[in-house]
């Protein structure tokens, strides 16, 4: 049996940037999940935003993260080759009524240190986002707030985990966590293994981890979230990310770019029970409908390409829950809005939690960089055909929405942790990303996925799992 | 008597069509607007015909499957079988328009042709 | 790169029509550039027959209707490039494109044909909703699935959207062995033909529920169950929903033709059709730059693709050979009471052919009786004729002799509408 330094249960957005950081010393690490990939879970369906950090409550811990987080975010960006835009952020105000809470959102901000926040009334609001709704009064501006691609934040952090040592389990859901000798012994459905220390960043079953090991029991209520993605025909709607002060009129949703040039609408906030149900409602996608024309103005949704939900793994603290809670297990737990923004800064605390536990020698071999998978597009034509000429698979056209080509694709695949299923080429590669969602490119990406990975056609997945996309062929069952 | 009710297919319109029925012989057509509509009940009352259309393996080709149909049409009710022939049955590419993939389907006199040029690789 | 007079985006059955057409108008230098790895384009998947009774008075299976076009361009020696996708379109018809072989390239025709088709409205363009598990196909990528490659998508099926694609693959389905269990359709008309309805649905025995939706769908990992729920003016009913236990839905609920390049190169849309609007010699708002088939509207039966895609290549063949057309006057061409659009959306008198005619076609918004097509000018009717029946899913033609519209110097616009026969 493997003995590790290090278990990380969870590849979302957290235990990534956590591996990531652990990655700097000298460790054995293994991150274990529960899906076929990472980013599966609450990081993979969220709001893409990097929050300034004006709005967690001073004095939090989360208050806290989000602004180091956010700080961080930039030179990440650039390490790890990560779609990410400082786009800055709005919360408009619709109602003079509400300028109190304009102003306690001004000042939360302030003792939070986020910089260059300031108060913008009507006529300059107008001129920054001509979209804005008429009876809009003023805003609160956060030029530092972001917006970044949440796939490529998390592939990048495990990429970059991966390599510089860490190990990657998927399709490895944790049944146990128990105490032995010098460490710990955690069960999966695929074999134990035991560890000397576990940091549990599990997301919306991190509760779950939590009370295996622990009679201070915590409980995660999944919040969900409906979204629209509308088409990039959209690009240039709003500049900002546009929020709505909550006050009469209720808390509104988001209007933001995408780093990829789509709007996206949203979310509601609707807590349920299910952990794995990220299905929409009627009622969820109306309720979005009804209140995106507020801050902003000319919306047209029939440009929506999809809509989706994702769940926040919501405590009734409102506030992250990161420290050592037994000897040597370490949770990071009730990570929800704004965990994106926090996770660097989530990633420094926690490692260093655990480094002040085993007391890790650096890693001189550390690389913090990494390349993401090469856009041809950023080409110029010369270069373009050059790298053709060099590998003609770049000179195919797969994903004719999102115009990714077969080497795009290649390259998603091969890499560690790499992509295995459409969802994995989807969010690595925007491939069946577009405007038709895979309608033309499944069958191709499929075949691809089928002769780069050697398994039959009929063991390719939609996102793992059960989730097969062929399930026989013709008159098989006549 | 039995009455049967039928869809016209000859144009949009899509006239109710009422057939009565005395045995195997049809006494009386009514609903339709035009002649095609008699003419089109008392074809699929006493000799309902389709063309059956499916896919045949392939190996060695730049598909793994060939489109065929029936040559000609064969009645309605051999559809099924027509299709559950072919389960079994594989060509080698390359394979050509029109080629004759069988000869003589689940005994209905027609041959079942390929549809497409498959190249060989 | 070798420069060509005429480039043509798509060698499915408009590309490969307009293709032919050009080169019998005396064109040489032609390309087509396809982005499959064979031509026909949609062609290929739709194994059915049907085809070509009006081209070739006979009934072909798709690719079938596709080699006869494929060989007309093999005997003209018309050069093409598979694997191919056009990148870019620009306003001075500079084609960017790319493909294995030849790497990035861009050419500079005098003239491009628009014919890249159509796509399907996925789920998320829909939105229904519910879960997003594996499952949840367009009718045309299941039909590409199992008849392309021989597999099956599914065993348990519903399908929402009663378009001929969505029929069509009822059948399919049905006849490799897998359960289709009911048709779904918002609208309480079904857009699909009627002989596709008797003898894709009626012939198996399979349900057809005009006025439902789906209104959920189950499933984590892959499709459970859809609920489906009866509509009224475009709500679903309360305590109408019926659960379907399934493993599989198919859409087939409208097509959206592709015109992201003509966008891009500034090529004026019409918001009806999403296609480009064009003159009576199918040519954009860009000079030299023209389109046919369902690129332009979506069509019915592919014959008619043939037919425009033909006229096109003939127009484009006359832009190459005398350069642009300098005309005093353009008439647009309007629609109302029942006409959803037209093709052609305007007319330039001295661009026609005095003995011939103009093909205008349309589609009707909704299940008309007893009504006839009329075409004004001013107050003036041009042409009537009485139809028995007309229905969205079907395209209206009307071949209008080019001497009703000389013979009205002072028109300033034609109407096309339905009228009380």
């Amino acid at each position: 049996m493997h003995v590790y330094d290090v278990i990380i249960i969870g590849a979302g957005v957290s235990g990534c940037a956590i591996a990531r950081e652990l990655s700097r010393k000298k460790a054995k690490i293994l991150v274990v999940e529960r899906e076929e990939d990472v980013c599966c879970g609450t990081s993979k369906a969220n709001s893409a935003i990097v929050h300034a950090g004006y709005d967690a409550k001073h004095g939090t811990l989360m208050a806290k993260l989000n602004v180091e987080g956010s700080r961080m975010m930039p030179q990440l960006a650039k390490d790890l080759d990560i779609h990410f835009q400082v786009n800055g952020s709005l919360v408009v105000m619709m109602n003079e009524d509400d300028r109190p809470s304009l102003n306690d959102l001004y000042e939360n901000g302030l003792a939070n240190g986020v910089e260059g926040l300031r108060i913008i009334e009507r006529d300059e609001l107008r001129a920054m986002e001509p979209n804005i709704s008429d009876d809009a009064v003023a805003a609160l501006y956060a030029p530092t707030g972001a917006i970044i691609c949440p796939f490529g934040l998390t592939f990048a952090l495990a990429e970059n985990a991966a390599k510089n040592g860490v190990q990657f389990q998927f399709d490895s859901e944790v049944t146990d966590v128990a105490p032995i000798a010098g460490g710990w012994k955690v069960s999966t459905v695929k074999g134990d293994l035991e560890t000397k220390v576990v940091v549990n960043a599990a997301g919306l079953y991190s509760d779950k981890i939590h009370n295996m090991v622990t009679d201070d029991k915590m409980t995660i209520i999944p919040r969900r979230g409906d979204y629209f993605l509308l088409d990039k025909a959209t690009a240039g709607f709003v500049k900002n990310t546009i929020f709505q002060l909550p006050g009469k009129l209720g808390k509104g949703v988001l209007v933001a770019p995408t780093v990829h040039g789509n709007t996206i609408v949203g979310p509601t906030a609707i807590d349920i029970e299910d952990k794995d149900n990220t299905a929409t409602t009627q009622a969820g996608l109306d309720d979005v409908r009804a209140k995106c024309g507020t801050a902003v103005k000319n919306l047209n949704l029939r440009q929506t390409i999809t809509s989706f939900a994702g769940l926040r793994a919501h405590e009734a603290r409102h506030e992250f829950f990161i420290g050592e809670v037994k000897p040597g297990f370490v949770d990071c737990a009730a990570i929800e809005s704004p965990g994106l923004s926090s996770s660097p800064a989530i990633g420094v605390m926690v490692a260093g939690i655990v480094d002040g536990i085993l007391h890790l020698e650096d890693d001189p071999t550390f690389d913090g960089t990494r390349k993401g998978i090469l856009d041809p597009k950023t080409l110029s034509m010369e270069e373009r055909s050059e790298l053709i000429r060099k590998n003609p698979a770049y000179g195919n056209v797969i994903c004719r929405c999102e115009t990714v080509t077969e080497g795009e694709m290649i390259d998603a695949i091969h890499r560690v942790p790499g992509a295995r299923s459409l969802d994995g080429i989807k969010r690595r590669t925007r491939g069946g990303m577009g405007r038709c969602q895979g309608g033309f490119c499944s069958p191709r990406v499929m075949e691809i996925l089928s002769r780069e990975l050697g398994v039959p056609m009929d063991q390719i997945t939609k996102s793992g799992g059960e989730s097969k996309l062929i399930v026989g062929t013709n008159k098989d069952t006549l | 008597m039995k009455t049967v009710n039928l869809t016209c297919i000859g144009c949009p319109l899509g006239c109710p069509l009422t057939v009565e029925m005395d045995g195997a012989e049809v006494k009386s057509v009514t609903g339709n607007t035009c002649k095609n509509g008699d003419k089109y009940a008392r074809k699929e009352m006493t000799n309902p015909t389709r063309i059956v259309t499916s896919t045949v393996r392939v190996s060695g080709g730049h598909l793994p499957v060939v489109c065929v149909k029936t040559a000609t049409d064969v009645p309605k009710g051999k559809m099924f079988e027509c299709v559950k022939a072919l389960r079994d049955i594989e060509v080698s590419a390359p394979v050509s328009i029109g080629q004759v993939i069988v000869p003589d389907i689940a005994g209905t006199g027609v041959p079942v042709i390929a549809t497409k040029n498959i190249r060989s690789v | 790169m070798k420069e060509y007079d005429l480039v043509i985006i798509g060698g499915g059955p408009a590309g490969l029509a307009a293709a032919v057409a050009a080169r019998d108008a005396g064109i040489q230098d032609i390309l087509i550039l396809e982005r499959d790895n064979e031509l026909g384009g949609i062609l290929n998947q739709c194994i059915h027959n049907g085809f070509g009774l009006h081209t070739f008075k006979e009934e072909l299976t798709g690719p079938e209707y596709a080699s006869r076009f494929i060989q007309q361009v093999k005997e003209r020696n018309i050069e093409y490039k598979l694997g191919t996708m056009v990148l870019d379109l620009a306003q001075d018809k500079t084609v960017t494109a790319m493909n294995r072989e030849d790497g990035l390239f861009q050419l500079h025709p005098k003239a491009v044909i628009l014919a890249m088709g159509c796509r399907e409205r996925p789920r998320g363009a829909l939105n229904i909703p519910g879960s997003r598990p594996a499952g949840i196909y367009t009718a045309g990528t299941a039909q590409r699935l199992v008849n392309m490659e021989g597999y099956l998508p599914g065993r348990k099926v519903v399908i929402l959207g009663s378009g001929d694609i969505g029929l069509i693959m009822a059948r399919r389905m049905t006849l490799e062995g897998a359960k289709v269990q009911v048709v779904a359709e918002l609208l309480p008309y079904s857009g699909g033909l009627k002989r596709n309805i008797v003898q894709c649905l009626d012939d198996f025995g399979i349900p057809l529920k005009l006025s439902h939706t789906v209104v959920d769908i189950r499933g984590r990992k892959r499709v459970e169950g859809v609920t489906i729920a009866q509509v009224e003016n475009g709500k679903p009913v309360p305590g109408t929903e019926e659960y379907y236990e399934c493993d599989t839905l198919l859409l087939s609920c409208g097509l959206i033709p592709e015109n992201e390049l003509s966008r891009a190169a500034g090529v004026q849309l019409n918001p009806v059709t999403n296609g480009p609007a064009v003159n009576e010699s199918l040519e954009t708002s860009i000079p030299g730059v023209f389109a046919a088939g369902n690129v332009l509207h979506v069509h019915d039966l592919v014959d008619y693709v043939s037919e425009e895609a033909g006229a096109a290549g003939r127009h484009a063949a006359a832009y190459i050979r005398g350069g642009e057309a300098v005309t005093r006057k353009t008439l647009p061409i309007t629609c109302k009471d029942g006409v959803r659009y037209t093709v052609p959306l305007s007319v330039r008198p001295e661009c026609l052919d005095p003995e011939g005619t103009m093909t205008l076609r349309f589609r009707v918004g909704a299940v008309y009786t007893g009504k006839q097509i009329a075409i004004y000018a001013g107050d003036k009717l041009l042409y009537s004729r009485k139809r028995k029946i007309m229905a969205p899913g079907e395209m209206e033609t009307v071949e209008l002799k080019s001497k009703l519209i000389l013979d009205c110097p002072e028109a300033e616009e034609l109407c096309v509408k339905l009228e009380d026969a």
